[in-house]
């Protein structure tokens, strides 16, 4: 069974008369590795600080496990954090760092002891219990960081960009280590980055957010495939995303042409927005294509290429294991459930 | 790169001839009489002074405490400030030492005087007047008042440097606001601690204007009497110079035992 741990009701956040946040209301189920994911400054911050009890709503409820705990100081909320900058003490050595929650709670000396071991253990930091946090590289700080909070067993743990700081290597094998940590400890992990691709690594569910509101809220995979709005679609991975009219229930105009799609329950002659996968569009001899272009730019990216192709005035993205010449004529083909018909959104 | 020495030397003259040269002459007075011959009677001849020289320490020490305690969350309130009333906050600070020492001490004559400002103001509620001068309370208020500042301004920018996100991070791991200071702020703090207790407490121990002026004469601190010796009908310098050479190292020594034991909880940040 399901629980829900933390949600977040009708959530409004102003600051100098503006609003970041407007009206957000998020349930977050226990045990789960929830994303926050968006641009930065669309609010994801904020309401990972609203959930540490750091930034205060305007407006709105937060419950956890059922009860109000909106008028809560953080260092009564059963949650930690993870911060950006990984905010260590730089008073205090390794091991009094980790120790520090365990210190507040006046635990015994010897039941400190075992816990700080079990979890430098846990992020692989045995051995620097001495060490002061100066001597440590940005990865073992955020090492420290993450044992620091986790030693307190909190329900939640709140991550803040926790990798941000990181080398694209360490980060991925730091992604990993965080997913493990997770399920090993059974706890929910609430993660705020704006890389999409941490995102789908390591989430159960993702919440995508743009200017203070929530776009979509579901699974790495249906955010990919089935993403809501083209911002959702661009955001999640590069995307091609065409002007189109949809003529009726499986048919769509876009790009001089009309194409089949699985599409429906659209009014006759909408405008939607066509959103096309660069991986999903299939390079063809000119004559066999629907749609025909000159190839602009070709790009080497490591496992493909990255073709930009002008067809009437769209600059089309491809990705493709062939290269292509600059300044060819080739055709594209799409095939129907490639093919990704969303409503205009109104931000734009 | 390597800053060449000889740019110390502009320095290090004038350290030669203001603080050298004069130390010199203290030390060769404090150990000879009017004739020129050396004696210890100067240094013993303190003894009758020891009670002044306790009540000065006293009061330093008191002055030193209070500005601590009113300086603490001062300086924290401004250091948590945005930057445009950051800056505000710390010009208001300066402003009153753009004025005249001398002139700052006349302002509370004026206030706490029998007939003064405070005692009138509560006159007109039938209260008073009290006595307000010439008491000691008046000479720890006074030095209270000169000194903050050089207390407040250590401790604000040492506390400016310590990261909002660490202040939040002891809060999320359960501190309340008490644990936050002793666990944090004041580790945290303690570079700062250290500048401004040495800053308040070295003006405040051998100070003669505040007492004079504040304490009205029953109030005497050993600058008063040093003071005297140098220009008052009892014109003695080598008492003088032996009263100041004492205060020194008294002074001294105090310090190094307090960064002694600052050090030991002393961070870099």
């Amino acid at each position: 069974m399901e629980n829900t741990i933390i949600s977040l009701r009708n959530a409004v956040v102003e600051y100098d008369g503006e609003q970041i946040l407007k009206s957000i209301s998020l349930d977050i189920i226990d045990k789960q590795f929830v994303t926050l994911l968006g641009p930065s400054g669309c609010g994801k911050t904020t309401t990972l600080r609203i959930i540490g009890g750091f930034a205060e709503m305007a407006s709105g409820e937060l419950f956890f496990n059922g009860v109000n705990i909106k008028n809560l100081p953080p260092h009564k909320r059963q949650v930690n954090t993870v911060f950006q900058k990984y905010a260590l003490f730089p008073h205090l050595n390794i091991y009094e760092n980790v120790a520090f929650g365990l210190r507040i709670q006046k635990l015994p000396e010897d039941e400190i002891k075992s816990r700080v071991e079990e979890m430098l253990e846990l992020v692989n930091m045995r051995g620097y219990e001495k060490r002061s946090i100066n001597s440590l590289s940005g990865g073992q700080q955020q090492r420290i960081a993450i044992a620091r909070a986790l030693v307190n067993r909190p329900k939640v743990l709140l991550l803040d960009e926790p990798l941000g700081a990181l080398d694209l290597k360490l980060r991925k094998d730091m992604q990993i280590e965080l997913k493990r940590m997770q399920r090993e400890l059974e706890i929910t992990f609430i993660y705020v980055t704006h890389d999409q691709e941490e995102a789908l690594t390591m989430s159960d569910t993702v919440v995508v957010m743009r200017d203070g509101m929530i776009q979509q809220i579901g699974t790495p995979q249906d955010i990919y495939n089935e993403p809501k709005n083209a911002f959702v679609a661009d955001f999640i991975g590069e995307s091609n995303i065409i002007d189109g009219i949809m003529r009726r229930d499986f048919l769509v105009e876009f790009a001089g042409d009309e194409f089949e799609c699985v599409d429906k329950g659209f009014a006759k002659d909408e405008l939607v927005d066509v959103v096309i996968r660069p991986e999903d569009i299939k390079v063809v001899p000119q004559e066999q294509g629907r749609i025909v272009g000159v190839v602009e730019n070709v790009v080497f990216k490591g496992v493909h290429y990255e073709i930009t192709v002008d067809a009437l005035g769209y600059k089309w993205i491809i990705q493709s294991t062939r290269s292509e010449s600059v300044g060819s004529i080739i055709g594209m083909n799409v095939t129907p459930e490639d093919i990704h018909i969303m409503h205009k959104s109104e931000a734009e | 790169m390597k800053a060449p020495r000889s740019l110390a030397i502009p320095y290090a003259v004038w350290v030669l001839i203001f603080t050298v040269v004069p130390l010199a002459l203290v030390i060769g007075f404090a150990f000879s009489d009017t004739d020129g011959k050396i004696t210890l009677e100067n240094i013993f001849a303190m003894s009758d002074y020891m009670a002044v020289l306790f009540r000065s320490i006293l009061f330093a020490i008191a002055a030193t405490v209070i500005c601590l305690v009113i300086a603490f969350p001062a300086a924290y309130i401004i250091s948590r400030a945005n930057a445009i009333n950051r800056s505000t906050l710390v010009v208001l600070l300066m402003v009153p030492m753009w004025i005249n020492f001398l002139l700052r001490t006349y302002a509370w004559m004026t206030l706490l005087e029998q007939n003064g400002v405070i005692n009138r103001l509560l006159g007109l509620i039938d209260l008073g007047p009290y006595q307000l001068i010439n008491n000691s309370g008046a000479v720890i208020l006074g030095m209270v008042y000169n000194y903050l500042p050089f207390m407040i301004l250590p401790l604000y920018s040492v506390m400016v440097k310590i990261d909002q996100s660490i202040i939040e991070a002891a809060q999320d791991l359960g501190s309340n606001k008490i644990r936050l200071v002793r666990k944090v702020l004041l580790p945290l703090s303690m570079p700062g601690i250290s500048t401004g207790v040495i800053a308040v407490f070295v003006p405040s121990v051998s100070t003669f204007i505040i007492s004079r002026m504040l304490g009205g004469g029953t109030n005497d601190l050993i600058g008063d009497i040093i003071e005297m010796q140098f220009s008052g009908n009892s014109y003695n310098p080598h008492l003088g110079s032996a009263m100041a050479l004492v205060l020194m190292i008294i002074v001294l020594f105090m310090m190094s035992l307090f960064n002694q034991f600052g050090s030991e909880e002393d961070v870099q940040l």
